[in-house]
């Protein structure tokens, strides 16, 4: 039994230790990428585009949500004008870089662990390795960076359309008023304390799913099982980082220490 | 690559929209748009009780917001809270010396924010001058103490 959480414990520790030289190797990759733009465009396409549409509905119904239910419990005590400050807020700093970053890794991380590890599974990083051409820099590096790019930009659409869908709910339907649910919302969230410490969050969510995806494809057993389970271990761990990573960036930023 | 044109006009457009959301989240929602916070010129004033006034607050004329609290810290000679207030330029060489300073509450239970009332003085207040005249935060516990206090005075006497 012992031997078997020994076991356990260096492992988890030795797969922390690969990561890290994976992501040093992945970050050194950072000028091919900016040598060859055209590598990051497709990848941007295929990481961040093709998400564009899920981030655009799913903010729409969350915001519009968020308004309803809002609305009950404001209206209690006859607070419904700070309906916009509520959406705005619980958008911005929290449900539009989290929600956001857990459909990326559905989305998005899942495709890349599944792309690498076929790659990988087919032998074409090993054919790449026998041209001298480096895979980590000529597949991995682009596809990350794609990642870290895209995540913030998203998070931004989801926050933005969630506030337009939570005004249409509120607004439209529910008849509250329309510059009391503007103003009061200016007057209550800062540009530097909300929605810069949102792309912070966002940047940072993007950077540790891309990180677990890419890392996950290329360290997946090259059979079918083998990237299948890379597949749902990266959802799940990116899941897990998302939300404990959420807390303690909300402890620093919003805490009082 | 066939697709490689649209690929990049679509990737364009998806840089446009991330963009366009950041600056509407920033214009829009935030206070970003509406006044600079480093534009401007300092007030002080010394208040016995701030209530809950926080920096950031507002400060205001006839419910016009012309600038925010900037910072607040404690004289310990004196024994007062120090408010320090930014006004928008805009506003520059028109609040008379003789303005008073009081602590409001807008509505029961919403945030404090400061009310400027225009003397009739003709000189103006300057950068870094101190506001005169101030009216203390009415704080809820004293009032409801004091009328319970009058209330017992008023049995007293049988």
């Amino acid at each position: 039994m012992f031997h078997r959480l020994g076991e356990a414990t260096l492992n988890s520790f030795e797969k922390l230790g690969r990561g890290s030289w994976f992501l040093w190797f992945t970050l050194r990759g950072v000028f091919e990428v900016a040598a060859r733009p055209g590598l990051l465009g497709a990848q941007i396409y295929s990481v961040g585009v093709l998400t564009v549409m899920l981030i655009t509905v799913s903010g729409l119904f969350v915001g519009m949500v968020l308004a309803l239910q809002g609305y009950t419990i404001l209206s209690d005590f006859g607070a419904e004008e700070t309906l916009g400050v509520m959406v705005a807020a619980s958008l911005v700093r929290e449900l539009g870089p989290v929600v956001s970053a857990l459909l990326f890794a559905g989305r998005a991380g899942s495709a890349l662990t599944a792309e690498i590890g076929l790659m990988k599974a087919t032998e074409q990083l090993s054919g790449m390795e026998m041209m001298a051409v480096d895979p980590v820099k000529r597949i991995v590096a682009p596809r990350f960076f794609a990642g870290v790019v895209s995540m913030p930009l998203l998070a931004a659409i989801f926050s933005t359309v969630g506030i337009l869908g939570g005004h249409l709910v509120g607004v439209g339907m529910l008849g509250v008023d329309d510059g009391a649910f503007w103003s009061q919302m200016q007057a209550t969230l800062d540009y530097r304390d909300d929605i810069f410490n949102g792309v912070v969050k966002s940047l940072v969510f993007g950077f540790v799913i891309t990180w677990i995806a890419v890392f996950e494809g290329y360290d997946s057993l090259p059979t079918s099982e083998g990237v299948s389970r890379a597949t749902t271990r990266t959802v799940v761990h990116s899941a897990f980082a998302v939300l404990v990573l959420d807390f303690l960036l909300t402890a620093l930023m919003f805490g009082d220490f | 690559m066939q697709h490689s044109k649209m690929v990049t006009t679509l990737v364009g457009f998806f840089v446009f929209l991330g963009i366009g959301g950041l600056f509407f989240l920033a214009m829009q929602v935030s206070n970003l748009g509406s006044f600079d916070n480093t534009q401007g010129y300092l007030l002080q004033a010394r208040f016995e009780n701030i209530g809950g006034l926080k920096p950031r607050s507002p400060v205001t004329v006839s419910g016009v917001r012309i600038g925010r609290v900037s910072a607040i810290f404690y004289d310990t000679e004196a024994y007062q809270a120090v408010v320090e207030m930014r006004i928008s330029s805009n506003y520059e060489h028109t609040l008379p010396e003789d303005t008073s300073a009081s602590i409001y509450t807008s509505g029961l239970l919403g945030e404090q924010y400061i009310g400027l009332e225009p003397g009739g003085a003709d000189a103006f207040l300057k950068d870094g001058d101190e506001v005169e005249f101030t009216q203390s935060a009415l704080v809820l516990e004293e009032i409801i103490g004091k009328f319970l206090f009058s209330k017992a005075d008023e049995v007293k006497p049988e």
